[in-house]
């Protein structure tokens, strides 16, 4: 059983056990236009929540991803490096960016449900 | 986002209600609100652009009409000599010609179009130096000049291989037009100005239109299938693939036009031991880039990788360790190459084609290669 939270920067964590899989929101990606090139972390790169974990790129501009919460990189998805099409097309599916192992479980309190994520944007 | 005062504040475009009407995404450019994008997207509507026809508006671009007081074109021509380096004199009747305003120390305080329409000159400048280069006008050209702002007229660009076809419903003197021949013609059966060229690499042509008229041709032109809107997004990535120069980014105050590698656009007539040698605004400094060289220059860069390296990325002669020795002033991602392009100045030294260099992004030395411009192949027809 899989719960999906959402920061008000725009990424979606899918919370399974002690492991996040992060993205970028479906709402991130129509803002950011026809994405070009994906930047992701290491495997192994201890993410502290909020530091500039990946970049996105679109023709016009660069745009960074934070990390939503501290822990691990345990996986990319190298998928992206070759189709950063996949960003538009299923932003909050196959476009996945990254898996973390969650470091404080405390933390994904401070983020919001789907209601509060639509809220936001609407 | 801005707040609501700024976006009253922006400047409209005779065409800024179509632009809201198809779903423009609005931003501030250049003191105007302005399409960055339609719904189609960047990517999108530079492909089109190039695989069939975009129309673009462009009507935050200055337009102004150069007339001398005397009656006689030379004397205008003449008099605009003193401004720019290039040879104004030599602009047959109907043709168009790129040109730059210098300043003292031989920096480009503008780029612009000049046309000769038989009784006076057309020039259209860029929207954020315009009232600049109104100023610059009247204070140097008054004398022999009166200096028209046509504030009152739209400027479209209509880009691409389908240009000609769409432009020639509603123009039948369109077909026969060339790269860079520019006059008074009918459009729809409106009073334009319509020359052959643009700023994409395309064939390709700007009409001027008053004001009033301006949305009903748009929309003319866009009721063609093949013909699309497209934004300043895709205008900058066309551009960029087609080597031209963005004023205050690529070219500014600072650079020459041999920094620039726009020697092509300076005749011999104005450079040493030409008939009109000098006379304009930094002359000496210029003249000394052409005859001595200049120590550094802007060339065109392609990565080798798939990150795009953009304006500001400080470039390095080796992979770690040494002083930057140039930096970008436009690069990006180009959809038609579906790889990143820039460009930027280096030295001289370093700017042969072939040479590696390094870009830093984000901490990390890209390898970059300098390449030939434009990038991709323009389509003139000459």
């Amino acid at each position: 059983m899989t719960t999906t939270l959402y920061t008000s920067d725009h990424e979606w964590l899918a919370i399974d056990g002690d492991v996040a899989t992060v993205g970028i929101t479906d709402y991130a990606q129509s803002q950011l236009g026809d994405v070009v090139f994906v930047e992701l972390p290491k495997v192994g790169r201890a993410l502290k929540k909020a530091e500039a974990a990946a970049v996105v790129e679109s023709v016009k501009a660069a745009s960074d991803v934070y990390a939503p919460i501290s822990g691990e990189v345990l996986e990319t998805n190298a998928e992206l490096a070759s189709e950063p099409a996949l960003v538009n097309s299923d932003a909050q599916g196959k476009a996945w960016f990254f898996k973390m192992k969650i470091a404080d479980k405390s933390e994904l309190g401070g983020l919001m449900d789907e209601a509060a994520y639509k809220a936001h944007t609407a | 986002m801005l707040a609501r005062d700024d976006q009253h504040s922006l400047k409209k475009t005779p065409l800024h209600g179509l632009h809201l009407s198809l779903g423009g995404k609005m931003v501030p450019f250049a003191g105007y609100g302005m399409p960055v994008q339609y719904p189609a997207g960047v990517l999108k509507e530079h492909l089109h652009t190039r695989n069939s026809a975009g129309l673009f508006d462009v009507s935050h671009m200055g337009q102004i009409a150069l007339r001398p007081k005397s009656g006689r074109i030379e004397d205008a021509a003449r008099a605009l000599e003193r401004l720019v380096p290039q040879d104004i004199l030599a602009i047959a009747p109907g043709r168009q010609r790129y040109a730059q305003f210098t300043n003292t120390d031989g920096g480009i305080l503008d780029d612009l179009m000049v046309a000769n329409f038989g009784d006076h000159l057309f020039l259209v400048v860029n929207a954020a130096c315009k009232d600049a280069d109104e100023a610059h006008l009247r204070a140097n050209l008054s004398d022999t000049c009166i200096i028209d702002s046509l504030a009152d007229r739209a400027l479209i660009a209509l880009q691409g291989p389908k240009a000609e076809a769409a432009l020639a419903k509603l123009c039948a003197d369109a077909p026969a037009m060339k790269f860079m021949d520019a006059g008074p013609h009918e459009v729809a059966g409106l009073a334009c100005f319509v020359s052959r060229s643009g700023y994409t690499g395309e064939d390709g042509f700007e009409i001027s239109v008053p004001a009033a008229d301006a949305e009903r041709l748009a929309k003319t032109l866009l009721d063609n299938p093949d013909v699309m809107p497209i934004g300043l997004g895709a205008r900058d990535s066309l551009r960029l693939e087609a080597g031209l120069c963005l004023y205050g980014h690529d070219i500014d105050t600072a650079t020459t036009p041999v920094e620039a590698a726009l020697e092509w656009s300076v005749q011999k007539s104005r450079r040493s031991g030409g008939a009109r040698a000098g006379g304009f605004p930094g002359a000496e400094k210029i003249l000394a880039h052409f005859d001595n060289g200049a120590s550094r220059r802007r060339v065109g860069l392609r990565a080798e990788g798939r990150a795009p390296v953009r304006e500001g990325a400080l470039l390095f002669a080796g992979s770690e360790g040494g002083d930057p020795i140039g930096k970008v002033t436009s690069g990006g991602f180009g959809p038609s190459l579906n790889a990143p392009v820039a460009m930027g100045y280096v030295p001289t030294a370093q700017s042969a084609l072939g040479t590696k260099l390094f870009a830093e992004v984000r901490g990390q030395r890209l390898p970059l290669q300098v390449a030939a411009m434009p990038f991709v192949k323009n389509t003139y027809k000459r």
